[in-house]
């Protein structure tokens, strides 16, 4: 039974992400619809376009070699891993010791890794300016997103997403100077490497502004398909890192009677709902910036999160 | 017994290059040496890894009658020097396979054959060595043997002056090493290690000591600003000496640091880990920034060696400030990063090295902007080389994000260090260390997309063949060490355990006890790893999603031109060139770290000259300090050209007046 319980709330949460995800993007498309006046598609559309690109057949380009159709199903196992290991309504997950949030960030980084490459593959001029831009948005946004995890580690005293968690939801924390910091910096990170506005815009084609639609704009079928979903389940990884750092309400313990995991589903659900429309409301308020103004943004990110860091070394006593 | 066993060895080795000057130039003497360097170097292999695995054996000394009368060849096998021992044979055995196949397309053998036996040998020789006049000799062939293999190539000017600039570094780091031993051993003192470990110098000698410990093993190891031979010379080799060199070489270096700061220099004073934390985060920093503005897949290797050494020294810098403060477990767990370190990039380096040797001989091309597409071609070379970019970009499961995530850990401790600048300085090197494992990502991005993925962009590249059955045999065997490791890091951390014990009295706690073969550094509730779980959970996941995908969605596949927004061009020239991929990272870093400066010269509407686009960049280290010392030398050497050409009275005039001025000299001081 002791073994069993976890395990059930391990896979839930494996299959909750992967149910949750293109909801999560379709109502972030809706909410910016709206607030433009338009009737936008409905939520559910996501879930057709996955079921309609999975029936279709792939077309490969001549010279697409064996990595061109790996890289899909490997960008799509390690976005997967990695959000499985976040918690989303029950932290103390019976896996999350397997890795810690620098490994979740690492295998963000595998994932990224081959979609790079993947863009590389067919040799066509759209998906090296892709890959060009994800690896230089990266290599500012990943170290601020490591640095990130050094400010709550230090305050935590561990680099586990689940200690980290609980230790944000006990009361002892209170407000601090470079939690600020630190929550700035992981929204920019986060709109950084979710391609969204004002880094990239994932509603552009055929435009020189875009990165990651143009490493994928070989794909077709099943492996656009995969993609695609990949990249609505980092989305879904994002808010619920934030959720599980910054917000830690109403997440259950592994202990609690099982009522608890309905309360923390519906906390879970409210927070992705909240995180959607911010994100909506911030995408239609803002313009998307010059290539090379990005630097600058995430760069801003490096900044803050290595400041929460000093800080937090400056303000810890022996 | 072992230590015996590997004096015979090395003995065999050297035995091996005088027997290979004499029959260099007959065809089948490549297959015989290699042969037999793989036969020693497993030989070798064996009995280090068995001195590292029996964990309490004692450390064995030995004193042959050769070099100074009075002090013998003093050699000597502790756990220190057994790791060690072991990087470098398993270095010398993988690059002797690969070079079974590999050697066969060397153009220039006979200049090959003699050196490369003796460089296996030298090399196991300075990590034996227990006297400083054994070891500064070992250091000294081990620096000339290296040498001699890097002009072997030596129609090349390029190489020349590679080799050129390499000997006047390795001088330089050598005279720092000696002056290093001789302010060790005092006026009186012995030279014997034994006696350097019992008198730990004063403080300030010490400081003078590392000081210049610094200086002589960075200079061999790659350190910023004593990095410039290396981008030359390593590439410069024929590829599994360039193997050798980067992977295991430099890590002879690595072990020096450790041998002299750790072993001979007493306690640690407080600020010891600044000087070595901030080489090792600007070596990692900039060493990976030169390697991505690399077109050259070998020079893009070497400066990434650059980079990983920087992480290695951060390691050590990590362990000396811990020790200092008397923080065993934590020096402890930066030392077996540092180590976990050296083994991996000895794996991983070779193995790059290797693939871009297959590459070298397949194409005749190391220019990544004429190659491309060879992943058609070398199937099985590229996967390889896939593996080993995935280990050095530090990606699970594999081998190198375990050391680089130790690291990690170590950094976290870094609060409990009362020293107020360390608390500064260590989380800014934390957050160089992600810069530049995220450039690293970028970089090998760059190698593998450029050299395997695209479309071919010379005739050379499309006409490449996969590579021979013994080089293949020599990449696989890394290959699967790498993943070994990375998924089984608890076995390897163990072993590093005795080494741990042995320079800090500490070590980590025992991996094989934590269930599920997990890592756990310090304490469960503070970080732990699986790289198991983590491989099968991938694997799972991926095979779940094409078995799903296959049999409830559609499994065909159509080939078609490809898309391209509907404009696709047959040239490979209209491809993304790896000049234009770092482009826009040459923008965000470049402009700093190399002033680097972009020209367009568009000609006015109706004029038929070309556009032309030109990137200029300096190398900092060449203009601020090497540049000035060559112009000094050179300036004082012109200015005394005049005392060449004057006549007999003259000499005689200076001689008597030199004599007077000394003699006054010495009249006043007494």
């Amino acid at each position: 039974m002791d073994l069993i319980q976890p395990l059930i709330v391990q896979g839930a949460q494996m299959f909750l992400a992967l149910a949750l995800a293109p909801a999560l993007i379709g109502f972030v498309r809706k909410v910016k619809a709206q607030l433009l006046r338009r009737r936008g598609p409905p939520i559910l559309q996501p879930y057709r376009d996955l079921i309609r690109l999975l029936r279709k057949d792939v077309v490969l380009a001549d010279n697409a070699s064996w990595l061109f159709r790996a890289a899909p199903y490997m960008v799509f196992a390690g976005t997967w891993v990695a959000a499985a290991l976040v918690p989303t309504f029950a932290s103390g997950l019976m896996f999350s010791w397997s890795a810690d949030l620098v490994a979740i960030i690492a295998l963000l980084g595998s994932a990224r890794f081959f979609l790079a490459l993947a863009g590389l593959d067919v040799g066509t001029s759209f998906g090296g300016i892709g890959s060009s831009r994800e690896v230089m948005i990266a290599s500012l946004a990943e170290p601020a997103l490591i640095v990130i995890v050094f400010t709550m580690a230090l305050l935590a005293g561990s680099t586990q997403l689940s200690t980290i968690a609980s230790f944000m939801a006990s009361n002892d924390v209170g407000i601090r100077i470079s939690l600020g910091m630190a929550l700035i910096a992981l929204l920019i990170v986060a709109l950084a490497e979710n391609a969204r506005i004002p880094v990239d815009n994932p509603a552009t084609h055929l435009e020189l502004t875009m990165v990651h639609e143009a490493m994928v704009l070989e794909y077709s079928g099943r492996h656009l398909a995969l993609m695609e979903f990949a990249a609505w389940l980092q989305l879904l990884l994002y808010l619920s890192l934030i959720g599980c750092m910054f917000a830690p309400w109403g997440l259950t313990t592994a202990s609690t009677n099982p009522g608890g995991y309905l309360v923390g589903l519906a906390a879970y659900i409210l927070k992705l709902i909240a995180g959607g429309m911010v994100l909506g409301l911030f995408e239609v308020v803002i313009a998307k910036m010059r290539v090379f103004r990005v630097p600058e943004f995430v760069g801003v990110a490096l900044m803050l999160a290595l400041l929460a860091t000093l800080l937090r070394y400056v303000s810890s006593s022996q | 017994m072992t230590l015996i066993a590997l004096l015979w060895c090395i003995a065999a080795w050297l035995g091996l290059s005088v027997f290979a000057v004499v029959v260099a130039r007959t065809a089948i003497v490549g297959t015989i040496v290699y042969a037999a360097c793989l036969a020693i170097g497993m030989l070798g292999l064996s009995a280090g890894l068995e001195h590292l695995i029996a964990a309490t054996a004692p450390a064995e000394t030995i004193i042959l009658p050769l070099g100074l009368p009075w002090l013998g060849a003093n050699f000597r096998l502790d756990n220190l020097s057994a790791f060690f021992v072991l990087v470098v044979d398993l270095g010398a055995a993988t690059a002797s396979l690969y070079a079974l196949g590999y050697g066969r397309h060397e153009s220039e053998q006979h200049r090959v054959l003699p050196f490369y036996p003796a460089f296996l040998a030298a090399m196991n020789l300075v990590v034996l060595a227990d006297d400083a006049f054994t070891f500064l000799v070992s250091w000294e062939l081990m620096s000339l043997v290296s040498w001699a293999l890097v002009v072997a190539h030596h129609h090349d000017r390029e190489n020349i002056r590679a080799g050129y600039v390499y000997l006047l570094m390795a001088s330089f780091g050598t005279v720092a090493l000696l002056l290093a031993f001789g302010l060790l051993a005092g006026p009186e003192g012995s030279y014997a290690f034994a006696e350097l470990r019992l008198h730990p110098p004063s403080e300030t000698l010490a400081a003078a000591v590392l000081a210049l410990t610094i200086v002589g093993t960075g200079s061999k190891a790659g350190l910023i600003p004593l990095h410039v031979w290396l981008p030359l010379a390593h590439p410069a080799a024929p590829s599994h000496v360039s193997a050798l060199m980067s992977g295991v070489m430099t890590k002879v270096a690595v072990y020096a640091f450790i041998r002299i700061v750790f072993t001979f220099l007493g306690p640690p004073q407080w600020w010891w880990a600044l000087p070595v934390l901030i080489a090792g985060a600007a070596s990692a920093v900039i060493g990976v920034l030169y390697a991505l503005n690399q077109s050259d897949l070998k020079k893009l290797l070497a400066y990434s060696t650059i980079d990983n050494i920087g992480v290695i020294f951060i390691g050590l810098g990590l362990a000396l400030a811990f020790q200092t403060n008397a923080l065993g477990a934590a020096a402890a767990l930066a030392m077996a990063a540092a180590l976990l370190h050296v083994f991996n990039h000895a794996l991983f380096k070779s193995l790059l090295f290797f693939g871009a040797g297959a590459v070298l001989t397949s194409t005749g091309e190391r220019n990544l902007e004429r190659l491309g597409g060879l992943i058609h071609t070398m199937p099985v070379t590229a996967f390889l080389f896939l593996l080993a970019s995935m280990a050095i970009c530090a990606l699970p499961p594999l081998n190198g994000f375990v050391s680089e995530w130790l690291t990690f850990q170590a950094v976290l401790i870094s609060p409990q260090l009362p020293q107020w600048s360390l608390r500064l300085i260590v989380p800014a090197v934390g957050a160089m260390l992600a810069l530049a494992a995220a450039l690293t990502a970028a970089c090998f991005v760059k190698a593998f997309g450029f050299a395997f993925l695209g479309r071919p962009r010379s005739d050379v590249a499309k006409r490449a063949v996969e590579t021979d059955t013994f080089s293949l045999a020599g990449m696989f065997s890394l290959g699967a060490l790498c993943l070994f490791i990375g998924i089984l890091p608890g076995f390897v951390i163990d072993r590093l355990a005795p080494v741990t014990q042995f320079l800090l009295s500490a070590r980590l706690p025992v991996q094989a006890d934590v269930p599920w073969l997990s890592i756990i550094p310090i304490s469960e509730g503070r970080s732990s790893y699986n790289g198991l779980l983590v491989f099968l959970f991938i694997l799972i996941s991926s095979l779940g999603a094409v078995l799903v995908i296959h049999t409830f969605a559609s499994r065909k596949v159509r080939r078609s031109a490809a898309w391209d927004c509907g404009f696709p061009d047959p040239r490979p020239v209209t491809q993304y060139s790896a000049d234009s991929f770092v482009q826009p990272l040459r923008r965000v870093y470049g402009t700093l770290v190399f002033l680097a400066r972009e020209k367009v010269q568009m000609p006015t509407p109706g004029e038929m000259s070309p556009a032309r686009f030109t990137v200029t960049m300096q190398d900092l280290a060449w203009r601020l300090i090497y540049s000035p010392i060559v112009h000094a030398v050179e300036f004082s050497a012109e200015r005394l050209n005049v005392l060449q050409f004057m006549t007999i009275r003259r000499y005689l005039a200076l001689v008597f007046s030199a004599l007077i001025f000394l003699l006054i000299v010495l009249a006043s001081w007494t």
